[in-house]
């Protein structure tokens, strides 16, 4: 029976892992065209830093993860604030409309965010990519603070009050601490939203900008350049590893 | 933990602003593209084209490959939870890390690899050549697209069913086993309603957007199988005919809808019997 449930581990670690072998495999391909291994190269490792675009792709998709995490973290933080004070039911009904961007298919989401942006006459471009970002980032971002602040013991910061404290420093006192795991996990799941988003990009950004999937779905129908199988082996390492250490300080706690 | 109700609604209202403006209009937008014609005139004739044969059969093909994919990723996750559940005792998180990890990987390179896989001259067909196995050729059919889907939206299963499942008290399963309940008994009559939630929850994170993707089928069905989401994507980007798009969009929100309600009827029966 062991035996087995490793066998079938196996099995499924070979499907997940079977397309990102071919992708790795690719990055160090000698030929541009996939399927067609004539040797191996280093030098799509060499060129990915002299190509402007994937360059410039990747600089767009971390800065409008980052500032779309920000940004939703900020906002996501002051209304679940107050939704903490507001009766079960409301929270709840708060909570479902905040939802309704990530319960949505992405494609309508994408498609009516760019209805909204064309109809508010906004010109399409890196900002409407951001704003749409921040839109389906802070449900992601409430779903991570709320349990815990409910869950927050409210005595502490009544305290803090008590002794003197204003309202915003027992609040950055006392609150956000213990707030601070939720909050960074929040951030890092819309970092992440914001950065994997193919859809509601596509139908948000205007001609010129691009993030990274949107300029390999722009590259898909003439080949891919080799450089991004370059760049996404090493993204994927770079997970590996803080995924690894991540784990293995988990189990020394 | 504020002092005054007035001082919480001031806090409260960037958010109603916000969900009125990029939340709620963005839908109106679409219901009102959807239920006029290009002269700006009501007319239900969008939402009629849906029963066109051509975009009745895409919806049709959308959903059964999208309840295909989705039942597979439910058959396939549940062994692996258990197993990653078991395991994660002895080694760990990462084992279990390991099975979300793909999802860090970009979409769109990650379905392209899997072209590269199932073609004529792919990987896979290479590998039966060499053992002297005769060809199997998938690219461009509905399995290559269901593979791409329960590809990419497997960890959506495996997430929320793994947690559900290591949340389940082992001396409940152990009370079980004591008291003569066999594998399958254990399973059916205790381990799978107390994980019931997860795999709902897991259900509609594959199974809406595998009905509304339309890279994946581009991809890997070669453009000859048009899923709604290749449809809607076509009429806002070469057609331009956006209440046609708009109108498709509605009725993915249907199902949306439809989906949101069983979720939530499972959810409160489920919250009654453990309360």
């Amino acid at each position: 029976m062991a035996k087995l449930k490793t066998i079938y581990l196996a099995i499924i670690f070979l499907f997940l892992y079977a397309p990102i072998g071919v992708l790795i495999a690719q990055s160090f391909n000698e030929s541009r065209y996939r399927g067609n291994w004539t040797g191996f190269t280093l030098k799509w490792y060499e060129s990915l830093f002299e190509n402007e675009d994937i360059l410039n792709a990747l600089s767009n998709t971390i800065s409008i993860g980052f500032f779309s995490a920000l940004i939703a973290t900020i906002f996501a933080l002051i209304t679940c604030l107050a939704l903490r004070e507001v009766g079960k039911k409301w929270r709840a009904m708060f909570m479902s409309a905040a939802n309704v961007p990530i319960l949505n298919a992405d494609i309508v989401t994408g498609i009516s965010l760019m209805l909204l942006f064309l109809g508010l006459g906004m010109k399409l471009g890196y900002g409407s990519i951001l704003l749409a970002h921040v839109v389906f980032n802070v449900p992601y971002v409430m779903l991570c603070i709320m349990p815990q602040l409910i869950a927050l013991d409210k005595s502490f910061y009544e305290a803090a009050l008590d002794l003197g404290a204003s309202p915003f420093k027992a609040f950055t006192s006392v609150v956000l601490p213990e707030l601070r795991p939720s909050i960074f996990a929040g951030f890092l799941l819309a970092f992440t939203m914001s950065a994997d988003d193919f859809i509601i990009t596509y139908f948000t950004r205007g001609a010129g900008v691009d993030t990274l999937p949107t300029a390999i779905y722009s590259q898909l129908k003439l080949g891919i350049h080799p450089e991004m199988y370059a760049l996404s082996t090493l993204v994927f390492f770079t997970i590996l590893i803080f995924v690894i250490l991540f784990a293995m300080n988990r189990k020394k706690i | 933990m504020f002092r005054s109700v007035g001082i919480r609604n001031l806090f409260l209202a960037p958010f109603c602003i916000w969900a009125g403006v990029f939340i709620f209009v963005p839908l109106i937008f679409i219901a009102w593209y959807g239920v006029t014609n290009a002269d700006g005139n009501f007319s239900l004739e969008n939402l009629e084209m849906i029963f066109q044969t051509e975009f009745f059969r895409s919806l049709e093909v959308s959903v059964i490959l999208a309840l295909v994919s989705t039942i597979v990723c439910l058959i396939l996750a549940y062994p692996l939870c258990l197993i990653l559940v078991e395991r994660a005792k002895s080694a760990g998180l990462i084992i279990t890390l390991l099975f979300v990890l793909p999802l860090w990987m970009n979409t769109l390179l990650s379905t392209m690899a899997w072209q590269t896989i199932l073609e004529k001259n792919g990987i896979l067909n290479q590998l039966l050549r060499f053992f002297s196995l005769p060809d199997f050729t998938l690219i461009n059919t509905s399995a290559a697209v269901v593979i791409g889907m329960i590809y990419n939206y497997l960890p959506y299963m495996v997430l929320p069913l793994y947690v559900a499942l290591s949340k389940i008290d082992l001396s409940v399963i152990e009370a079980a086993k004591d008291l003569g309940a066999s594998t399958w008994k254990t399973f059916y009559k205790i381990i799978l309603p107390l994980s019931l939630p997860g795999a709902i929850s897991g259900v509609t994170m594959v199974f809406i957007p595998a009905l509304t993707t339309f890279a994946i089928s581009a991809l890997l069905g070669g453009g000859k199988l048009l899923l709604i989401g290749n449809v809607i994507e076509q009429e806002f980007t070469f057609e331009y005919d956006w209440h046609l798009g708009s109108a498709l969009s509605i009725v993915l929100m249907i199902f949306i809808v439809v989906n949101m309600i069983i979720t939530l009827a499972f959810d409160n029966s489920h919250e009654e019997t453990s309360d």
